[in-house]
């Protein structure tokens, strides 16, 4: 088995008096890509979150147990949430470019971490953009507005504005659910290729995504993980009734 | 490129069941040479290289069932896949007939009295080419050499008639041992159950390409 | 066949409701044009002609007889210039306070509530407070300093209020993304919030001009009712002076002296300068959204 890049112990998580994460003990592989399956409100999104402190805004979220990058845990008090974040970079579910041009979007991330040579910056731009697949059809419009380009587009930019962090590990929020099957198609082999340099954690609702691209598979049922295998253990023969009939689309 | 993992996998797919098509061919005409040679250590290795075949069709089906479980395929992909799935039936059938004329040349190795094996080595060309055309026909989507493929069973069932008579006059001249005789005649069968393997791949090749199996559509 | 009968699609329906909404609707439309064009209208065609070079460019002189509203005009923008530029980065500043950093909600509550009944106070009040506050009690005596100070006091709820509203608009995706790239908060509200909000800040400012141009009631208390001399001396020596802007010379002319032509050649002014403050915000919103 491949060496854990991240995992969790006893996560609990609570939103007011809603136990939303009740005692997550998940270990992410490096190198690997893990999909969280499960249906709405399972509380997969809630742990994807939990895993770079995106939960610390809500003012009501407590959380007990712990969540450990790299043999930290990230939830100790002298955590410095922003290099956490430039570790463990995420990409939301609809893409969200920032209203500026393709440039600054993905210079944004190393800008904020204190990088002002153009050079490195004009470096880093292109590099991520060629690693999230996109280099060439943006090349020639860096200057143009991000909102310009179409929702796949915007997709894979958002992908390389958090790859321009170096982070090590990519968070990903259901990347492809507000996509057309030729984007999601694109983003799935991006995420093949990514998987050679990053620890990929990937929230999905797609069985045959979480399928084709992952190499373990979390099932979430009520805040609790299920079942938690290799990819092709869970869907060719899962342990439990309960991802059988989830997978299998007999409920959920 | 859009899908490129998806059209990576089908072509192993493709590669893989080449590689079983050359293995079943290579057991045909080798069964039949250890016959023609009362070669029994072909013989022997034959019925290993079998085991050979039955794995590929083992991996060969998970590859199938993993594509459909990860790809949704539909459309032409899913006969694609679909007849991969009936064809390596088919082809491990062939396979063990190939084997099975290995282990009756064994059996009657010490009596293989027949100095001219006839036209057996004519009918086993047949069945290979056939087997090579039906497989071939497959991976290039080759409706064409399907068909004319299929047509060619009748060359086979006439060589088969043909050495059936000759047999009958063996038997009323009394000249051989009748048992040999069975025998010969079962490799002869063998033969044609090959042939007849090699048809229904084409069977199932003319439904990739038209949705239609024994002219009637199904998909 | 489908036993409902639809009748074709091609056959026009008249629905009467329909059709007398959208007349009541274009009538009302109509009327409002109508009534700006001809307010407009009515006051430029009153005041223009009363607007010459003479009446632009000098004081007012009882000597001579003429009338001149330069002093006012000095007066008016110098009260909007510095009036804005202490209640922007005040309003600006109080709402990102109030809508990305206070934590306690009945504080943030309690400060809200209080700046909207603050909005909604007729401005003879913010006089009278502005008076005995800067004036007396701060020795500032009526001056237009005095002005600037209490017209801060009265749009700094305006100005809050259209921040907040527009830092309120920006799509939660953009805070997400950068807080998620490791942004801290001040460098999200410095690169993110406030060029998003840029427009609603600017319709704030629009709508600030406007209330403190508006203005007569609250300066004639506060900053003084003449404006008979030209400017002369530094910035500071102006502002710890009295004097009127245009509203307060209209109100003068036309109520004191009943000299309506050359109140109509004030409001002509007024209207102009509105105006050409309204362009010069715009043109700013444009060069900043530009970059």
């Amino acid at each position: 088995m491949t060496p854990v890049k991240m995992h969790t112990r006893a996560l609990n998580l609570f939103y007011g008096e809603v136990h939303a994460l009740k005692g997550v003990d998940l270990d992410m592989p490096e190198q690997c890509v893990t999909a969280l399956i499960g249906p709405s409100g399972c509380g997969k999104s809630t742990f994807l979150k939990t895993l770079n402190r995106m939960n610390d805004t809500i003012a009501s979220v407590r959380i007990s147990g712990e969540v450990v990058l790299d043999g930290e845990d990230i939830y100790a008090k002298n955590v410095d949430v922003t290099t956490l974040r430039k570790k463990a970079g995420m990409v939301f579910q609809s893409p969200n470019p920032f209203p500026m041009s393709i440039y600054d979007n993905i210079a944004y991330g190393p800008r904020i971490h204190g990088e002002k040579k153009r050079i490195v910056l004009d470096e880093i731009v292109e590099q991520s953009l060629r690693d999230a697949a996109i280099w060439d059809e943006v090349k020639d419009r860096l200057k143009k507005p991000a909102l310009g380009l179409s929702g796949g587009q915007q997709q894979r930019l958002c992908i390389a504005r958090s790859l321009a962090t170096k982070p090590e590990v990519l968070l990903m929020d259901e990347p492809t659910s507000a996509l057309d099957p030729i984007s999601t198609s694109k983003i799935e082999e991006l995420i093949d290729e990514l998987k050679r340099d990053y620890s990929i954690v990937i929230v999905t609702h797609n069985m045959q995504q979480a399928a084709r691209i992952s190499d373990y598979t979390a099932f979430f049922l009520l805040g609790e993980v299920v079942e938690h295998n290799t990819t092709g253990d869970v869907f060719s023969n899962p342990k439990d009734r309960r991802t059988e009939d989830y997978i299998t689309g007999r409920f959920g | 490129m859009v899908r490129k993992h998806y059209d990576q996998e089908l072509a192993e797919l493709h590669v893989d069941i080449i590689q079983m098509g050359s293995l079943i061919e290579k057991a045909i005409s080798d069964s039949v040479t250890a016959f023609e040679n009362n070669d029994l250590a072909l013989c022997e290795s034959i019925m290993l290289e079998d085991k050979a075949v039955n794995d590929l069709e083992k991996v060969i089906e998970s590859k199938c069932l993993w594509l459909i479980a990860r790809e949704q395929p539909v459309a032409s992909d899913l006969r694609k896949i679909t007849t991969a799935l009936k064809m390596i039936t088919d082809m491990e059938r062939i396979g063990d007939n190939a084997a099975d004329i290995a282990e009756l040349t064994l059996r009657i190795a010490e009596k293989n009295t027949f100095a001219d094996s006839g036209h057996i080595p004519q009918m086993a060309a047949v069945a290979v080419t056939m087997v090579h055309d039906a497989v071939a026909s497959y991976v290039n989507t080759d409706l064409a050499l399907a068909q004319k493929t299929e047509q060619r069973d009748d060359e086979v069932d006439d060589y088969f008639n043909l050495i059936k008579q000759e047999l009958v006059s063996v038997f009323r001249a009394g000249k051989e041992d009748m048992d040999n005789a069975v025998d010969f005649l079962l490799i002869a069968k063998y033969l044609e159950r090959i042939a007849d393997h090699a048809v229904n791949i084409c069977e199932w090749v003319e439904f990739s390409v038209t949705g239609k199996h024994n002219n009637a559509q199904i998909f | 066949m489908n036993n409902t009968n639809h009748g074709s699609i091609t056959q026009k329906r008249r629905r009467p409701s329909e059709i007398l909404l959208y007349g009541l609707i274009f009538l009302l439309a109509a009327f409002l044009a109508a009534l700006v064009v001809f307010i407009i209208g009515y006051i430029l065609a009153k005041g223009l002609p009363a607007i010459s070079v003479q009446f632009l460019t000098t004081a007012e002189n009882p000597i001579e007889e003429t009338v001149g509203i330069f002093p006012s005009i000095v007066n008016t923008l110098y009260i909007v210039f510095f009036a804005l530029i202490i209640c922007v980065p005040l309003g600006v500043g109080g709402a990102i306070y109030l809508s990305e950093y206070a934590k306690n909600k009945k504080i943030v509550g309690a400060i809200q509530f209080a700046s909207e009944t603050l909005a909604g106070i007729p401005s003879i009040l913010y006089g009278i407070f502005g008076f005995v506050f800067f004036c007396v009690l701060l020795n500032l005596h009526v001056s237009l300093l005095a002005g600037v100070l209490t017209l801060t006091i009265m749009v700094l709820p305006i100005m809050m209020r259209t921040t907040q509203e527009a830092l309120r608009a920006v799509p939660k995706s953009y805070r997400d993304g950068a807080l998620g790239l490791g942004a801290t908060k001040w460098y999200l509200i410095r690169t993110i919030l406030l060029p998003c909000s840029l427009k609603g800040i600017l319709t704030g400012v629009i709508l600030s001009v406007g209330r403190m141009v508006s203005e007569s009631a609250a300066l004639l208390l506060v900053a003084g009712g003449s404006a008979m001399y030209m400017p002369r001396g530094s910035v500071w020596e102006q502002l710890s002076h009295s004097g009127s802007t245009l509203s307060v010379e209209l109100y003068r002319y036309a109520m004191s002296r009943g000299d309506n032509s050359t109140a109509f050649g004030i409001a002509s002014v007024l209207i102009i300068i509105v105006a050409l403050l309204n362009l010069l915000t715009r043109f700013v919103a444009w060069r900043l959204n530009k970059r």
